[in-house]
């Protein structure tokens, strides 16, 4: 039988969790389970007090898990966030799905995750420890406490781009998501739904390492897939998302995204 | 707001020009409801003590159930009852049977196997939702998976599994005589050996859900006097109301149906199966009782249009005429018939579109396959074959060098011109459609084409007649299955020929509705006399045998029009080729009225709606 | 089963209810206080039908934890009209015959309701992005986006 436990912290609340228990932040992951009957959960673990601060830290910046998408738009420090946050959802999404809760996204939603990965994200927990996102989701099935932020190093300005390939404008969930970081001797180029997490495209960073020159360009497309593993969906093929994925990145890294 | 433009200069003469309300804005006699939230959908009738009743599904294709095991789903909190098939006291039906088609081939619930994914095997009812989701959960069923089809034409070939024994051909039987539904117009065969170009295409739609914004769903309840009330958004309520009266084996006066407001239905809510199981709910446990499916349901279980396979042949002469058309069709029903076999009728009377050919031919089978079984939606039994005629012409246009919009003003039907289902075209404007559609888009046409009218030139010489027609008896039950039969296509090698101007078969009347509809007297709770003194307007005397068609008065095609009867299925139809001798005289004598069986109105001393007598 | 008592403010008037652990505030908007306004489509935030205003913002009734909006405003389609005066909005719709079925048009009030509190003056883009998360299978989207800036307008004193 369902029970719901409510903590004044996300602290006190990370302490509750434990098996057959979920933590409820906007509710968009957790009460869909709910109404449909998920049977690996019957603690719905809640806090009063959630992070919702974005803005500059000792590593860049900082934003708390609690921060809706709706908060990421309202905010100046994160202006580079926008065009992702704003292609989560509709509005009424936006201003419950959180940041936090994106983490756990599973395909074909999590695409705040996807750019948070390119951009090299921390995860902060709510006992204080951090690790890199990369290393975060690997485990993430496996994670015992919350997640209280995530921080990310500052950028360059433009160096940052997101492209979410979707068949129906100006909603729709995501075929796959592209999120390149073109930052100098780093960069990174992120997929979304091109795998069972979002996954980084290696092979094409590697070809975009000195630089996204129109050579560069040609040749990170041409291995971009390498050690992805896209799924056969209701949405799309894996053979059409393998073939469509070179077209989408060029167009991102050429000319930011537009078809 | 969206312009409309009146092109009351076409077609000025036919038409009494005295529309008063089209083209002016009006207001939705419904809409302040709607704008206020009062709008009545059927969850919006509040009951106190609401029970909630959710399906176990199958999680196969194609399983037989070895044994469901209820005992821990019972002892869950709040279960109030669970239920299975053997709580269905007519656990048979299809839903055409209120019109008397087709053969009882679907369970309300599975007993001894599934036959598709999500199919229905057991119910649990409790106090909540939630709580009907994890005793669901808690029902255990034993499945021996089945090797499944999933692909109309793997399904007909010899060997394929049988998903219903009830057609084991997994065809419909049409006219108890083919597995497909035939039109034979002309000799195609023919008409391709003389074709300057043969254009072949296969074309497939897949199965199109029509996701209602409100999931089909209904609350029953008991009422005063042992009857039950069904809120329900079916877009069918008499369908439902007699589909749950013979299943239930109950009475259709002690149901109480109220619906007529659906958060849109498309055709998706017209099956008729929340309705009969809701009110199952309510007669075991006493209590109201809402089944509604979820989303998911809605798109796995919930009747789609069904997916739609076609092979199109033409014969095609240098200068554009298209001489003759030859149609392959298959239609996946999914599981079972429900409304697809009527569709292919409708569909065949349809075709070779809205052209003029002179020699047809099609061949269309409905196919039973382990999916979801189809149902209804817009413009069914039509539109994806109309997508394959379109996709079609610009192939030709291709083929033979011409612009596309011309090729189909030269082969345009017009008024007078003689159809494949043997009925004349009235009312046609496909030359006009195409003038105006080619003009509004800036593509040039020819003067030539500017200058057709579909009131011209219509029916005269071959075009007004039906031509002399070659025929065959190819596609026998059974014999595809034996593997007799290789080819699905028309016949390459016509057995017999009917002169100009006949209609080679003529399905006369209907007969009795299914023992299954028999209605006695005590279901519908008041004597009404025995079936065969019933009528106190008479049966017309039947004919002793057809009357000689002719060209000016068709009687029925070898398609069926819309409007026309659905044959039967059980008993058999007495067809009677034209220029034979009438049926033996110990044939069963069918109910023949003078009129053919139209839309089930006009039927003496029945009501096809109640599935009882008409109260007079 | 363990109920908790919930109260918030609904349509400016207060409501207080028991609540099973785990509703979403959709159940107990429609069954426990009896505002049927917002519908039931799809239970996982996909068609916005459920949509409410919480504290003035738009949120998917279907996917908030009931518990969550203790304290809180809510504002469905049964608040909108003032008294016998419909809001402009409805007006719009009405007469722009924004809706067929008519269930998803609580929802789309409520989202647009949400737009024009926030943003008096939408562009048609702004209203397309606003009714975004709103599926209506019925009529499409032109007259509804069209009754949304016509009731903008009139919002506005001016004329569409």
């Amino acid at each position: 039988m369902l029970s719901v436990e409510t903590y004044q912290t996300i602290t006190e609340a990370a302490g509750a969790l434990g098996d057959r228990s979920r933590y409820i932040a906007g509710g968009t992951l957790v009460m869909r389970a709910v109404t449909y009957g998920d049977q690996r959960f019957d603690r719905i673990v809640r806090a009063r007090q959630v992070d919702r601060t974005i803005g500059p830290d000792a590593a860049g910046l900082r934003i708390g898990a609690g921060s809706t998408m709706s908060d990421i738009l309202a905010s100046r420090d994160v202006e580079f966030l926008h065009t992702v946050a704003k292609l989560v959802g509709g509005p009424a999404i936006r201003n419950m799905a959180t940041v936090g809760g994106n983490l756990f996204a599973p395909n074909p939603y999590g695409d705040f995750t996807v750019a948070l990965l390119a951009l090299d994200a921390q995860v902060v927990m709510a006992n204080g420890q951090s690790e890199s996102l990369e290393s975060f989701l690997l485990g993430r099935d496996q994670v015992r406490g919350l997640v209280a932020a995530v921080t990310v190093p500052r950028i360059e300005p433009g160096s940052f781009r997101f492209k979410k390939v979707s068949r129906v404008k100006p909603k729709g969930i995501s075929l796959m998501s592209i999120a390149v970081s073109l930052k100098r001797g780093d960069p990174r180029v992120v997929f979304g739904n091109m795998g069972p997490l979002p996954m980084r495209a290696k092979a094409a960073e590697r070809a975009l390492a000195n630089g996204a020159d129109e050579t560069a360009i040609a040749s990170a497309c041409a291995v971009c897939t390498e050690g992805l593993q896209p799924a056969d969906d209701s949405l799309a093929t894996a053979w059409y998302r393998n073939e469509v994925a070179p077209v989408h990145l060029k167009r991102l890294l050429q000319n930011g995204g537009r078809s | 707001m969206s312009s409309i433009e009146f092109r009351k200069d076409l077609f000025a003469d036919e038409r009494d020009d005295t529309l008063k309300e089209i083209g002016k804005p009006t207001v939705r006699q419904d809409i302040l409801g709607h704008v206020t939230g009062r709008t009545p959908y059927y969850d919006d009738h509040l009951f106190d003590g609401l029970l909630h009743m959710r399906a176990v599904r199958s999680p196969h294709h194609h399983a037989e159930i070895r044994s469901i095991d209820t005992s821990a789903a019972e002892r869950m909190p709040g279960v109030r009852r669970v239920a299975t098939a053997k709580d269905v006291p007519n656990n048979l039906n299809t839903l055409l049977s209120l019109i008397n088609f087709g053969r009882d081939d679907e369970p309300l619930c599975a007993h001894t196997k599934v036959r598709y994914l999500g199919e229905t095997v057991a119910w649990v009812i409790a106090d909540t939702e939630r709580q009907a989701r994890d005793a669901v959960a808690a029902v255990r069923v034993d499945y021996a998976v089945l090797p499944h089809v999933l692909d109309v034409e793997e399904a007909i070939a010899p060997g394929a599994v049988v998903v219903n024994d009830i057609y084991p051909n997994n065809t419909f039987d049409y006219h108890e005589k083919y597995d497909h539904q035939k039109l034979r117009f002309g000799d195609v065969n023919a008409a391709f050996a003389q074709a300057d170009h043969v254009i072949e295409a296969d074309y497939q739609m897949s199965p199109i859900e029509q996701a209602p914004i409100e999931t089909c769903g209904a609350i029953a309840a008991p009422e005063t006097n042992d009857r039950f009330v069904c809120h329900t958004n079916t877009q069918a309520l008499f369908f439902s109301l007699g589909t749950t009266a013979k299943l239930l084996d109950m009475a259709s006066s002690r149901l109480h149906f109220i619906g007529g407001t659906a958060g849109g239905g498309f055709g998706g809510k017209v099956d008729s199966i929340v309705e009969p199981t809701a009110v199952l709910g309510a007669v075991l446990t006493g209590r109201p009782v809402k089944f509604a499916w979820d989303r998911y349901e809605e798109m796995q279980v919930g009747a789609p249009r069904g997916g739609e396979r076609w092979r199109l042949k033409d014969g095609v002469m240098n200068d554009g005429r298209i001489i003759a058309r030859e149609f392959t069709g298959f239609f996946d029903s999914g599981a079972y018939m429900r409304l697809s076999p009527y569709a292919i009728i409708k569909g065949t009377g349809h075709l070779p579109g809205p052209y003029t050919i002179p020699n047809v031919a099609s061949n269309v089978y409905c196919c039973v396959t382990n999916r979801t079984p189809a149902t209804a939606m817009r413009g069914f039994g039509i539109t994806a074959v109309d997508f394959a005629i379109e996709c079609q012409m610009d192939r030709v246009a291709e083929a033979v060098g011409m612009n596309p919009v011309e090729l189909r003003i030269l082969n345009a039907y017009r008024d007078g011109d003689m159809k494949a289902h043997r009925r004349k075209a009235k009312n046609t404007a496909l030359i006009e459609c195409c003038q105006v559609a080619a003009s509004k888009a800036n593509w040039p046409i020819s003067a030539n084409a500017v200058a057709q009218s579909s009131l011209s030139a219509g029916g005269q010489g071959e075009r007004g007649i039906i031509p002399e027609s070659a025929t065959d008896e190819e596609g026998r039950i059974g014999e595809r299955r034996q593997g007799r039969v290789p080819e699905t296509s028309p016949s390459k090698s016509p057995t017999g020929r009917v002169p100009a101007g006949t209609h080679v078969e003529a399905t006369v009347g209907v007969p009795v509705q299914n023992p299954d509809m028999q209605i006695d007297a005590d279901r519908i709770g008041h004597k009404m006399g025995a079936v065969q003194t019933a009528p106190a307007a008479p049966v017309p005397p039947s004919p002793a045998r057809v009357p000689a068609p002719t060209s000016a008065q068709p009687i029925s095609p070898v398609a069926p029009p819309p409007v026309a009867p659905p044959p039967s299925a059980t008993p058999p139809v007495a067809t009677s080729p034209v220029a034979t001798p009438p049926p033996p005289p110990d044939a069963p004598a069918p109910y023949q009225p003078d009129q053919p069986f139209n839309r089930g109105v006009k039927r003496p001393g029945r009501s096809p709606f109640t599935s009882g007598f008409r109260r007079r | 089963m363990a109920k908790t008592a919930l109260t918030f403010t609904l349509n400016d008037a207060e409501a207080a209810v028991f609540v099973d652990p785990g509703a979403p505030l959709i159940d107990v908007l429609r069954r426990g206080v009896g505002d049927l306004t917002p519908k039931h489509g799809c239970g996982q935030g996909a068609c916005g039908a459920c949509t409410v205003l919480i504290n003035g913002q738009a949120h998917l009734s279907c996917l908030t934890l009931a518990e969550s909006v203790e304290g809180k405003t809510v504002e469905t389609t049964a608040g909108l009209a003032g008294g016998p005066n419909l809001h402009a909005l409805q007006d719009a719709f009405i007469e722009g015959f924004a809706a067929q079925c008519g269930f998803c048009t609580t929802g789309m009030l409520m989202a647009a309701k949400a737009l024009l509190d926030a943003n008096p003056n939408p562009s048609r883009t702004d209203v397309i992005e606003a009714i975004s998360g709103n599926l209506c299978r019925c009529t499409g989207y032109e007259p509804i986006v069209d009754a949304v800036l016509s009731a903008a307008a009139r919002l506005q004193g001016r004329t569409a």
